[in-house]
C-alpha cells in the first residue's frame, strides 16, 4: 500500500510545519503500515501530542509489547476438495512461519461472524452454472445478498477456482471479489484465477500469500503494541439518541431472514426469523425473550368481517379518536386470545344465557373445556349477536404483544436478534384458525415492532465451568441455541447436554445442522433426541432423560444446572417426573427425598424453566 | 483425490487396511441417531457391504437453509449373478420396495437391483430381509469383484445354462469372506479368536472395482468389451465350447484428465470351460499386485494393462497360471441391446422381455410396473431374469401358461414397450440425479425429453424407426456404458452434456467426443443437420453410428 500522509510543503499558516527530511522520514515510516495501522499510529501521536511529550525522549514509552502479528483465517468454499486441499496446504505454511492462522470451511461458517474477521484469504471454487458449491449457499446469499455487512476492517485475496469451458468461469469467486470490495474491505492482491489445471497458478498465489505474510509479521513484530493492531472489536450495539425502547414504545425491527427449518412432509411449519437491532440500542442476555407487537393476518380480520356482517372502512372510535374499523382490527384488537374477562364482557353486554351458565357453574371444567382450543371468533360464531362496528370495537380487548424466547446470542451475532417461530394454523370448528403474531412473523419484509422481555430467571450459570442439562421439545430449544452460542463465544468451557424432542427426525430436527457443529467441535458433549412419530411407540424427551438416568444424576451430583423450556402442558410436567424418579434412584430413596432434592436445586437456580 | 497422510496410497487404502477385514465402526455409526449418515471412512466400507450413503440432491440447497443435514439415505444394491431370481424373491422383493424403499426398484446396467431411498434406521432390517431372500448384497459395490453378467437369453438354452454355470462359480470364487458382513447385518457372532482370512484377495482387497461379463454371441447384450474380463462364450454344436477372454475394459473417466479414458477389453486368447475360474482369477490377482494404489482414478486394470503393455500381462498371466492361453475363437456379435417381446429357446419354453423405462419399476398413472410385476409373480412358475440394459424378463413360461402371462402384461401395461420404435428401447440411461452423488446433470429422469425431442428429428428425416443407441450419463463415469453408444450425452454440468457420436450397435467401437458442453439446443441443432446429411447420404445398410464414423469424424482422433 503506498500512502501519503502529509504533503510535501506544509500549508501556509500552520506554525513550526515539519521539515522536508521529517516528512520523508513520516512518509516512509506510514507506507509500511496498513490502514488499521495507521488509525493507530495517529492516536499514538496525538496521544504523545497531548501529554507534551516526545516519544522515546522525556517521557517512557507506553508500555510497548511487541504486538501480535494479526492472524490469518484461510476460507474456502469447495465440493470437490481442490480448495480444501490448497487452503490447507497455504495453513500449514502460514503457520509455519510462526504466524497464526486457520483454515475454515464456508460451509460451517457463521457468516455474521465475517465481521470479526480481519485478514482473510479466500480459496473459492464455482460450481453447477456459475454458482457456489454446495453447502456454501447461505454464506454467499448472506455476503452478496442485503445483509452484507460493512467491512472496513477486513483486508483480504480470493483465489478463483474454476474451469473455463463453463460459461460463468470462476463466476463465485468473482463476484465475491467484487462484493468484498464493496463492503469496503482491502484488496490485498488482484485476484488470481485458475482453470483446472490450478497447481500452478495456486500454487504461485500461495507465494505471494505467505510474502505478505511474512512481511506484516515483520513489521508487527517491529511495531509497539497498540490497541487497535489487532482486529477491532464487533462493532456493538450503538444506541442513537439514548432512545430506551420498551414494551410500549417498541423499536421497529427490519425482518433479516425469515427462514423455515422444518423439512418437507413435516407436520408443521417452523421459521427462523432474523430481525435487526441495529441503531436501537437494545441489548439482551441469553434466556430473554423477544417481546413482538403483532399486526393481526388480514384472513383473520377478513373472517371478523364476513362473520359479522361489517365493512372494513366503517368509522369507530377507540380510545377518543377516530379510526376504521379495519385499522382497529388489524392493529389494535386482540382477534384470537380467549380470557374469561372476554368471554365474562360478551356475556353481560349481549345477554348471552348460556355463556352465563357456563361462567356461573359451580363445576369450573366445562368452562375451562370450552376455552381449550377456541379462539375469539368461535365463541362469536357459536353465540351470534347482531354487533356493530362500535359494539366489536368496544368488546374486544385490546391487543397484546406475544414472547418469543430469543434463540441467539449477541455475543455470536452482534446487532441481531433470532427467535424460532412455530406457526399456529389450525383447523377447528370447520374454519381455519391463524395464530396472530406467528402468522404475522412468517409473512415476510418490512419491520416489526418488539422489545426485550428480560428473564433472569432463567440464566446460563455464572461460573462457567458448570455443566448444563438443558432440556427441549419442539421451539423450546430455542433458548438453548443461544445458551450455546453465548457459551462458544465466551469460551465457557463446562459441560453441555442437550435432550431434544419434536415428531419426526427427517423433518423437524430443529437446527440439526448447528448441533452437529457444536458435537464436532466438543461444545456440546452429549445431545439425546427423541422423535415422537418415527416409530410405533411414542417416544419422548422424559424417556431419554429416563433412560440416561443414571448419568443425569451425575451430572446433578456434578453441579450440574437443569433448564427446560417448551409446552408447559404436558412436556414441562412430564419432565418434572421423570427428574424426580432419575434422583429418586440416585439417591437411592423415595419420592420425596426426590421432591426436596428438586426444590433444592430450584431454590439455588439449578433448576429454571422458560414454559408456555 | 483425497492424500492421505501415508502418501503412499490413497486414503481409501489406509481405511481398507485399518478396517479390520471392512468392520470400521459401521456398527456403532448406524447405532447414531443424531445423524441420518454415517462417517465418510464407514461410507467406504459399507460399500463393500452393497450400500451406499447418499442424499436427496433436490433437496440438498433447501435444507441447508432450513438448517437441516441433507435428506440422507442409502442405496442398497443386491449381488445376483446373472440377475436370475425366483417368483418368491421377487414377491419379498416387492414387499420390501413398499415397505422401505418408495415403492421403486432399480434395474441396473449389470443385471441387478437398486433400492433408493432406505432410511438409516431402516438400514439394517432391510439388509436382513435381502438376505431371508437367499440373496446377498456383498460386494455388490466396493474394491472386488462385482455382480458377474450373463448375456440373459440365448437360443439354445444349453448354453445359457452352462454359461450362467461359470458366471455363477466366478461369482462364488471372488466372493469376499470377512466375517464382517453377517456380523453387521445379521447380528452373526464374531468368531474368536478372530480369523479372519482374504484367500484371494488379502486385507486391503483390490484397487478398484473390478468387473466380468459373459457374453454369449451373437448378443453382446453385456457389453462384453466394457468390463475389467471379458467372457465370450463359444458355442460349437448346441454346446459351451469355452471362452475368448478380453482384459482392460473399462469406461469410466474424468472431464478434462487425460489420463483418464474408456477402453475396450484386449482379447488375450480363450480358455475352456473348466479353465475360466482360474484365468479370472489370476487376472484379477495380478490386478491386485499391479493396480495403482496411489491414485484411484488411475486404478483400474484398464490402466494396468496399457501402462505395462499387453504382452507384459499375458507373460505375467501366463505364469501365473502355468499354462498359455489358447488362441481366439471366431464368433460375431450382432446387436448390444436387448430382444423384447416373446422369444422360444431350442427346450421350447417361452421367455418375455418387458422395457422398464429408466429401469425404474414402481406405479405410475399409465404404467403400474410393480403391481403388475406383482400380480405376475404370484402365477409366475419360471424365473426374473433383469437384463443388461436395465430390463426385465419373464423367463421360462411353459406355453400352456403364456396366456396367463400375456393377459396380466396386458392389464397392467407391462409390455408397452414392445410398441415403441427401437431408438426408445434401447436407449439407455443411468441414475443420476437426484440420489447419485456424482452427477453433474440429468440423466434418468432426462431421457424420456430428449428421446421425444430426438423423435421428433427422426420423424422429420424418415428415420424413426432406425436402429440406434442413444445412452445419457449424468457424468463421465459411464455408468450406462455411454462410449459404446452411437449418439451419448455425458453430464458436465446441469443442462450441459458432452455430445459423443460414433459408437456402433454391436459394442466393439468406442465413440468419440464430438463437441464439449452443448445445451439441449445445441445438441439438437447438431444431431438434426447430422441426420438429415445421414438420411440423405448413407450407405447400403450402414447405421447412423457407422456413418458418422466414416463421414463426420474421419480424420479425428478417437
Ligand atoms: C446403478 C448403476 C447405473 C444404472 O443406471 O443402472 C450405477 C450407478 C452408480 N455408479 Fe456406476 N453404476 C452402474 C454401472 C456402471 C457401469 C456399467 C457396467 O459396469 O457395465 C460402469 C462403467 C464400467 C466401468 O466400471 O468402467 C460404471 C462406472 C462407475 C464409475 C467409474 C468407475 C471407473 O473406474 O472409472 C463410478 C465412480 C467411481 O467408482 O468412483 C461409478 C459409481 C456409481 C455410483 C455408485 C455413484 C457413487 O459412487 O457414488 C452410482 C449410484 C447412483 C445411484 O443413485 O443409484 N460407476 N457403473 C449401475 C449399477 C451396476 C450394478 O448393478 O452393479
Ligand atoms: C416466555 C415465552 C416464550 C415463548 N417462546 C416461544 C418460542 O420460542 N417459539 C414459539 O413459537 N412460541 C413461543 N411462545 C409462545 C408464543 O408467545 C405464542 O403464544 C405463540 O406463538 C402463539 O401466538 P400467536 O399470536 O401466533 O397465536 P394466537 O393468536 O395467540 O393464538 C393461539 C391461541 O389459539 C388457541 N388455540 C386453540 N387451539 C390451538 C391449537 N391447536 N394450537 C395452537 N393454538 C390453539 C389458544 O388459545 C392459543 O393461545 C412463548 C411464550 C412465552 C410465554
Ligand atoms: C458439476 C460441475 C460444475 C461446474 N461448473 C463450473 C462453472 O460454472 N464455472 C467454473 O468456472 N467452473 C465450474 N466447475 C469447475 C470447478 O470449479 C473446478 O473443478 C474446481 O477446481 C473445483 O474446485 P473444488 O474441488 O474446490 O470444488 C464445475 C465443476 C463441476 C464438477
Ligand atoms: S454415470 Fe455418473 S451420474 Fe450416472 S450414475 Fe454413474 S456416477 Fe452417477
Amino acid at each position: 500500500m503506498s500512502v501519503t500522509i502529509l504533503k510535501k510543503s506544509p500549508s501556509p499558516g500552520v506554525p513550526q510545519g515539519p521539515d522536508a527530511r521529517l516528512v520523508a522520514d513520516l512518509n516512509d515510516f506510514a507506507g509500511r503500515l496498513d490502514q488499521q495501522q495507521l488509525w493507530w499510529a495517529s492516536g499514538y501521536l496525538a496521544g504523545l501530542a497531548a501529554s507534551g511529550a516526545q516519544a522515546g525522549k522525556a517521557q517512557p514509552a507506553p508500555a510497548a509489547e511487541a504486538s501480535p502479528a494479526p492472524a490469518w483465517t484461510i476460507f474456502y468454499a469447495t465440493e470437490t476438495g481442490n480448495s480444501r486441499s490448497i487452503a490447507e496446504e497455504l495453513l500449514g505454511q502460514i503457520q509455519g512461519l510462526g504466524v497464526e492462522a486457520r483454515a475454515v470451511d464456508l460451509a460451517d461458517f457463521r457468516p455474521a461472524q465475517l465481521k470479526k474477521e480481519t485478514r482473510a484469504l479466500f480459496v473459492v471454487a464455482t460450481h453447477g452454472l456459475g454458482e457456489p458449491p454446495d453447502g456454501t449457499e447461505a454464506f454467499f446469499e448472506f455476503v452478496l445478498g442485503d445483509r452484507g455487512p460493512t467491512l472496513d476492517h477486513l483486508s483480504y485475496a480470493v483465489l478463483a477456482l474454476g474451469d473455463s469451458s463453463y460459461e460463468d468461469y470462476c463466476e463465485t469467486g468473482r463476484q465475491l471479489d467484487a462484493r468484498l470490495e464493496a463492503l469496503g474491505a482491502t484488496r490485498l492482491a488482484d485476484r488470481v484465477e485458475c482453470d483446472v489445471d490450478f497447481e500452478a497458478p495456486s500454487e504461485a498465489w500461495q507465494q505471494d500469500m505467505l510474502a505478505r505474510v511474512e512481511a506484516e509479521r515483520a513489521e508487527a513484530d517491529a511495531a509497539p503494541a497498540g490497541p487497535a493492531a489487532n482486529g477491532a472489536a464487533a462493532p456493538h450495539l450503538v444506541p442513537v439518541g439514548g432512545r430506551q425502547y420498551t414494551r410500549k414504545d417498541p423499536f421497529p425491527a427490519t425482518v433479516l431472514e425469515n427462514q423455515p427449518i422444518t423439512g418437507r412432509g413435516s407436520s408443521k411449519d417452523v421459521r427462523h426469523v432474523v430481525l435487526s437491532l441495529e441503531g436501537s440500542g437494545l441489548s439482551y442476555q441469553p434466556g430473554d425473550a423477544l417481546g413482538v407487537w403483532p399486526t393481526n393476518p388480514p384472513q383473520l380480520v377478513d373472517q371478523f368481517l364476513t362473520l359479522l356482517e361489517l365493512e372494513a372502512d366503517a368509522e369507530v372510535r377507540l380510545d377518543g379518536e377516530s379510526t376504521t374499523l379495519g385499522e382497529a382490527l388489524a392493529h389494535r384488537l386482540e382477534l384470537t386470545l380467549l380470557g374469561r374477562s372476554f368471554v365474562q364482557g360478551y356475556a353481560d353486554r349481549f345477554d348471552v344465557a348460556p355463556l352465563k351458565a357456563l361462567l356461573d357453574a359451580e363445576d369450573r371444567a366445562p368452562f375451562n373445556d370450552y376455552l381449550a382450543d377456541r379462539q375469539v371468533i368461535d365463541v362469536l360464531a357459536d353465540h351470534p349477536v347482531a354487533l356493530s362496528a362500535q359494539d366489536l370495537t368496544d368488546t374486544l380487548k385490546r391487543l397484546t404483544p406475544r414472547l418469543y424466547s430469543i434463540a441467539s446470542s449477541l455475543e455470536a451475532n452482534p446487532d441481531e436478534v433470532h427467535v424460532t417461530i412455530g406457526v399456529v394454523r389450525y383447523t377447528a370448528f370447520e374454519r381455519e384458525h391463524f395464530g396472530s403474531a406467528s402468522n404475522y412473523l412468517a409473512a415476510p419484509g418490512g419491520t416489526v415492532p418488539v422489545y426485550i422481555a428480560p428473564n433472569p430467571r432463567f440464566r446460563l450459570p455464572e461460573d462457567a465451568a458448570a455443566p448444563v442439562i438443558m432440556i427441549g421439545a419442539g421451539t423450546g430449544v430455542a433458548p438453548f441455541r443461544a445458551f450455546l452460542e453465548e457459551r462458544e463465544a465466551r469460551g465457557a468451557d463446562g459441560d453441555n447436554w442437550l435432550f431434544f424432542g419434536d415428531r419426526n427426525f427427517h423433518s423437524d430436527f430443529l437446527y440439526q445442522v448447528e448441533w452437529a457443529r457444536y458435537r464436532r467441535d466438543g461444545l456440546l458433549t452429549r445431545h439425546d433426541v427423541a422423535f415422537s412419530r418415527d416409530q410405533q411407540d411414542k417416544v419422548y424427551v422424559q424417556d431419554r432423560i429416563r433412560e440416561r438416568g443414571v448419568d443425569v444424576f451425575d451430572w446433578l451430583e456434578r453441579g450440574a444446572h437443569i433448564y427446560v423450556c417448551g409446552d408447559a402442558n404436558h412436556m414441562a410436567p412430564d419432565v418434572h417426573a421423570a427428574l424426580l424418579d432419575v434422583i429418586a434412584q440416585g439417591l437411592g430413596r423415595d419420592c420425596d427425598a426426590a421432591e426436596d432434592y428438586l426444590r433444592e436445586l430450584k431454590e439455588s437456580n439449578r433448576y429454571q424453566r422458560d414454559v408456555y | 483425490m483425497t492424500r492421505s497422510a501415508d502418501s503412499d496410497v490413497s486414503a481409501v487404502e489406509v481405511v481398507k487396511r485399518s478396517s479390520d477385514f471392512l468392520r470400521g465402526t459401521i456398527a456403532q455409526s448406524l447405532a447414531d441417531p443424531l445423524t441420518g449418515s454415517i462417517p465418510e471412512s464407514d461410507g467406504t466400507l459399507t460399500k463393500f457391504h452393497g450400500t451406499y450413503l447418499q442424499d436427496d440432491r433436490d433437496v440438498r440447497a433447501e435444507r441447508a437453509r432450513q438448517k437441516l443435514e441433507p435428506a440422507y439415505s442409502f442405496m442398497i444394491r443386491a449381488r445376483i449373478s446373472g440377475g436370475v431370481l425366483s417368483p418368491q424373491q421377487w414377491l419379498l422383493l416387492d414387499q420390501l420396495a413398499r415397505d422401505h424403499a418408495g415403492g421403486a426398484i432399480r434395474a441396473t446396467t449389470r443385471q441387478t437391483f437398486q433400492f433408493h431411498g432406505v432410511v438409516k434406521r431402516d438400514l439394517k432390517k432391510t439388509m436382513q430381509r435381502i438376505n431371508e431372500m437367499m440373496l446377498t448384497t456383498l460386494a455388490a459395490c466396493g474394491d472386488v469383484n462385482r455382480n458377474v453378467m450373463c448375456t440373459p437369453l440365448a437360443e439354445i438354452s444349453a448354453v445359457h445354462a452352462a454359461a450362467l454355470e461359470t458366471a455363477d462359480a466366478l461369482s462364488d470364487r471372488l466372493l469376499p469372506q470377512t466375517g464382517a458382513y453377517h456380523e453387521i447385518w445379521l447380528d452373526g457372532e464374531r468368531v474368536t479368536p478372530v480369523r479372519d482370512e482374504e484367500p484371494v484377495y488379502g486385507p486391503t482387497y483390490l484397487p478398484r472395482k473390478f468387473k466380468i461379463a459373459v457374453a454369449i454371441p451373437p448378443w453382446n447384450d453385456v457389453d462384453v468389451f466394457a468390463h475389467d474380463i471379458g467372457f465370450i462364450a463359444i458355442e460349437r454344436e448346441g454346446g459351451l465350447a469355452g471362452f475368448n477372454v478380453a482384459a482392460g475394459g473399462g469406461m469410466g473417466a474424468t472431464h478434462g484428465d487425460p489420463a483418464t479414458y474408456p477402453r475396450l477389453g484386449t482379447v488375450l486368447g480363450s480358455c475352456s470351460v473348466g479353465q475360466a475360474v482360474a484365468v479370472a482369477e489370476q487376472i484379477m490377482c495380478v490386478q491386485r499386485d499391479y493396480g495403482d494404489r496411489r491414485e484411484r482414478k488411475h486404478a483400474r486394470l484398464k490402466y494396468t494393462v496399457d501402462d505395462r503393455g499387453v504382452d507384459w500381462f499375458k507373460g505375467e498371466l501366463t505364469s501365473r497360471l502355468g499354462f498359455e492361453l489358447g488362441p481366439e475363437m471366431a464368433y460375431e456379435f450382432r446387436h448390444n441391446g436387448d430382444r423384447f417381446g416373446w422369444q422360444q429357446d431350442s427346450a421350447g419354453a417361452w421367455h418375455l422381455t418387458l422395457f422398464i423405462p429408466g429401469g425404474r419399476i414402481v406405479d405410475r398413472p399409465d404404467r403400474q410396473l410393480l403391481t403388475g410385476l406383482r400380480e405376475l409373480a404370484r402365477v409366475h412358475k419360471g424365473e426374473f431374469r433383469f437384463t443388461p440394459n436395465q430390463n426385465l424378463i419373464v423367463a421360462g413360461v411353459a406355453g400352456q401358461d403364456k396366456p396367463a402371462v400375456e393377459t396380466l402384461a396386458q392389464r397392467y401395461g407391462l409390455d408397452a414397450g414392445a410398441s415403441l420404435e427401437p431408438f426408445r428401447r434401447d436407449a439407455m440411461a443411468c441414475v443420476a440425479l437426484p440420489t447419485c452423488g456424482l452427477a453433474m446433470a440429468e440423466a434418468e429422469r432426462y431421457l424420456p425429453d430428449f428421446l421425444g425431442r430426438l423423435g421428433e428429428l427422426l420423424e422429420r428425416h424418415g428415420l424413426r424407426d432406425e436402429p440406434l443407441s442413444v445412452r445419457i450419463t449424468g457424468c463421465p463415469n459411464g455408468c450406462a456404458r455411454p462410449y459404446v453408444a452411437e449418439i451419448a450425452l455425458v453430464g458436465k454440468a446441469p443442462g450441459r452434456y458432452n455430445l459423443m457420436l460414433g459408437g456402433n450397435r454391436v459394442g466393439d467401437r468406442l465413440n468419440t467426443l464430438y463437441r464439449e458442453n452443448l445445451s439441449e439446443t445445441q445438441i439438437l441443432e447438431t444431431l438434426d443437420g447430422m441426420l438429415g446429411r445421414f438420411a440423405g447420404r448413407r450407405q447400403d445398410g450402414e447405421g447412423f453410428g457407422d456413418f458418422v464414423a466414416r463421414t463426420e469424424l474421419s480424420g479425428r482422433a478417437a
